[in-house]
């Protein structure tokens, strides 16, 4: 049976749904990614799943429990961590464990072995004095990790944990992850960052409540089997895409640092109209080659379809 | 439960490692019990006097030094209305010196009246007073009206011991002796220190705020911080949460107001009548109100200057204005009276004065007792379905 199974699930705030009909499965063991812009309902979903916040219709089971019957028993089952977590600052590592520990009910038995375990996965041993609020980013945040997997949980929800940690500590942490996921654990991860979502096993984007994609990286890249992305390297990008927006053979552009991507509409045929074009209008054309789609373009595309 | 011993195990490692909160529920109590301890003093002394002797006589004399010897009163000015008797003329007058502040009182001594009350003559003395601060003028003339009926009365006894001697047997001088005379006599704090009855009410107001507003600032904290979302994530009930919270704040705060006690207890001779056992119980009632009062706060608030701001406008200014702890509720108007049954602090301090400074037995403030408890559940109850709610 699937970790989370999420079937028709609302919530609505007034008028307003900011989770709409969605329907997903993760199977255990997956590391599921959840994309969207802020607002499209990914906190909101999390809230729900962790039995935080009741749905307004649908229905959702975690690890086999019902979120709404039984919101208690799926926080037994669950992790929880988020960007914003949530340590308690004034007090050391160790205290911070042993708080954690208590309010998920652990005898002192297992407690001492999980406090290891949680020091060693973080690399905090022989810090266990500091004050959490010493602790630099990356530390803080795989004791957070450690402090919301004290109890063994078998689903682990992760809200854009990696923000504002540095690139060395974000890969540090996703080799965290997998290593949860290779021994048995689910994990729904919510992220900003696109190129941490390859990490993912499979990624749903979803966009105003409603769920626009779902897949792997690949299936979700095959949304351009018949469409061409160019990767346009000029010295004027601006220039370049006021001058193709509106050509015919191109269906959108959009700006990746210092080139811009067109995606074209009858596939390679039309690159070297595209480039006669900003040649003729005086902006130079360092390279124009096809590219394959990267998430970044998947996302924009879904995105803009699911308008 | 072992849920519950590690939210105040962590709690109270917070606190101890938080030097702002210690000192908010340790220190401050202390300072503002020395402070208003000291400075609010309503016995009144020193009163600046000056005095305007037109007789000279032994009578007179021994009036001014009635009124010096009482304690109460400093011999600062010796004024001269008549400028005939002036024997430096640049004493100024008594209005000069009561203008500037300089004296509070300006007692005149008429001419004629060691002559007049040799033969038993009623004579007329006036006091001036400063009306600026109508408290002290009322007590200042209560003092002076004392001193100078006594005075008269040594006057009428001299008198009449003289009188057989100066006029010969048969006259005769009627000494005005009034048939009724008052017996005064003041029970549980004889002297009248406004010391004994202000300390009490100083400790319901000090135990009041500290622990309401401790109370709501450490769990509108753990909002602000994003915390309480994650312990919501755990498997705990918002009761075990809030009672594990509740714990620690409950001991510093009944530490914190026994230190205050046995502090107004040595520096103030504040009495110790009654019971330290119903003293505990009383305090503990009224303590479990106010952390009741400081959680339904933070219930309501959602930043720690909001919840600050409800905490000191439900403690501080109740506490003071209308708990008779400054101002006698019964002279209050109808309406405020009313309102004051909503204050917890009101009840206490009945019961403490009773325990402190009368060693009465429980009955005769078990209505109080009851009204604090009934508050205590009021709140507990209101603040648990408010947090309760928010909980999931």
């Amino acid at each position: 049976m699937n970790a989370i199974v999420v079937k028709d699930l609302t919530r609505r705030f007034g008028d307003f749904a900011a989770v709409d009909r969605l329907s997903f499965e993760v199977a255990k063991g997956e590391i599921f990614g959840f994309l969207g812009s802020n607002g499209a309902g990914k906190s909101t979903t999390i809230r729900m799943l962790c039995g935080l916040l009741k749905p307004t219709s649908g229905s959702a089971t975690v690890d086999g429990v019902d979120v709404s019957r039984d919101p208690e028993a799926v926080k037994q089952r669950i992790g929880y961590m988020s960007q914003r977590f949530s340590l308690y600052e004034r007090l050391t590592v160790d205290q911070n464990i042993s708080f954690f520990g208590g309010i998920y009910g652990l005898d002192r038995t297992r407690l001492d072995a999980r406090r290891r375990f949680v020091l060693d996965m973080a690399g905090l041993a022989g810090r266990e004095r500091l004050r959490a609020a010493d602790l630099a980013g990356g530390w803080r945040q795989r004791l957070a990790l450690g402090c919301a997997i004290l109890h063994e949980p078998p689903v682990v929800f992760l809200d854009e944990p990696t923000g504002g940690v540095d690139p060395v500590s974000r890969r540090e942490f996703w080799r965290l992850i997998d290593h949860l996921s290779a021994s048995g654990v689910t994990v729904l991860v919510t992220t900003h960052y696109l190129d941490e979502a390859e990490h993912c096993n499979r990624i749903a984007i979803i966009h105003a409540g409603r769920l626009a994609a779902i897949g792997t990286t690949a299936e979700l890249k095959q949304v351009f089997a018949d469409r061409t992305i160019v990767e346009i390297r000029t010295s004027n990008a601006v220039e370049a895409m006021r001058l193709i927006e509106r050509a015919p053979d191109v269906e959108k552009t959009s700006v990746f640092g210092t080139s811009v991507h067109a995606v074209l509409k009858h596939g390679e045929r039309d690159v070297d109209g595209v480039k006669a074009r900003l040649e003729h209008a005086g902006v130079p054309v360092a390279s124009i080659e096809p590219v394959p789609p990267s998430l970044e373009d998947v996302f924009l595309d879904v995105v803009e379809e699911a308008g | 439960m072992r849920k519950i011993a590690a939210v105040a195990r962590k709690e109270f490692r917070q606190i101890a490692r938080d030097p702002r909160t210690l000192m908010t529920l340790l220190f401050v109590p202390l300072f503002v019990l020395l402070l208003y301890g000291y400075a609010l003093n309503f016995d009144i002394r020193h009163i600046r006097l000056a005095v305007d002797d037109r007789d000279r006589t032994p009578e007179s004399r021994s009036l001014v030094a009635a009124f010096v010897n009482s304690g109460y009163f400093d011999l600062v000015a010796a004024v001269d209305a008549d400028p005939k008797k002036a024997v430096v003329s640049d004493r100024p007058a008594a209005t000069e010196l009561m203008d500037r502040n300089d004296v509070r009182a300006v007692l005149v001594v008429p001419n004629g009246l060691g002559r007049d009350v040799r033969v038993g003559h009623r004579v007329d003395v006036q006091v001036l007073l400063n009306g600026d601060n109508s408290n002290t003028a009322t007590t200042v003339m209560a003092y002076a009206t004392t001193i100078i009926r006594t005075e008269g009365l040594r006057y009428a006894a001299r008198a009449a011991a003289a009188a057989p001697a100066a006029n010969g047997p048969g006259a005769s001088i009627r000494v005005a002796t009034p048939l009724v005379t008052v017996e005064p006599r003041v029970w549980y704090n004889p002297q009248l220190r406004s010391a004994l009855f202000l300390v009490p009410g100083l400790i319901a107001y000090i135990a009041m705020i500290s622990a309401v507003i401790s109370t709501a600032l450490s769990i509108v904290r753990e909002k602000e911080r994003g915390t309480m979302e994650q312990v919501r994530m755990a498997p705990l009930g918002a009761t075990s949460f809030v009672v594990g919270k509740v714990v620690p704040y409950f001991a510093i705060s009944l530490l914190s107001a026994v230190g205050v006690i046995v502090v107004s207890m040595i520096l103030f001779d504040l009495p110790m009548r009654g019971s330290w056992l119903l003293l505990l119980a009383a305090l503990s009632l009224f303590l479990v109100g106010a952390l009741g009062l400081g959680l339904l706060i933070s219930s309501v608030a959602e930043t720690q200057q909001v919840a600050f701001q409800l905490a000191l406008l439900a403690s501080f200014l109740p506490t003071l204005m209308l708990s008779g702890f400054i101002f006698p509720i019964s002279s209050m108007p109808r309406v405020l009276q009313v309102i004051t049954y909503a204050v917890p602090a009101r009840y206490f301090l009945i019961a403490l004065r009773s325990i402190v400074l009368k060693g009465a037995g429980v009955a005769a403030y078990a209505l109080e007792l009851g009204a604090l408890t009934t508050f205590a559940i009021l709140v507990l109850t209101l603040a648990s379905v408010r947090l309760r709610r928010q909980w999931t």
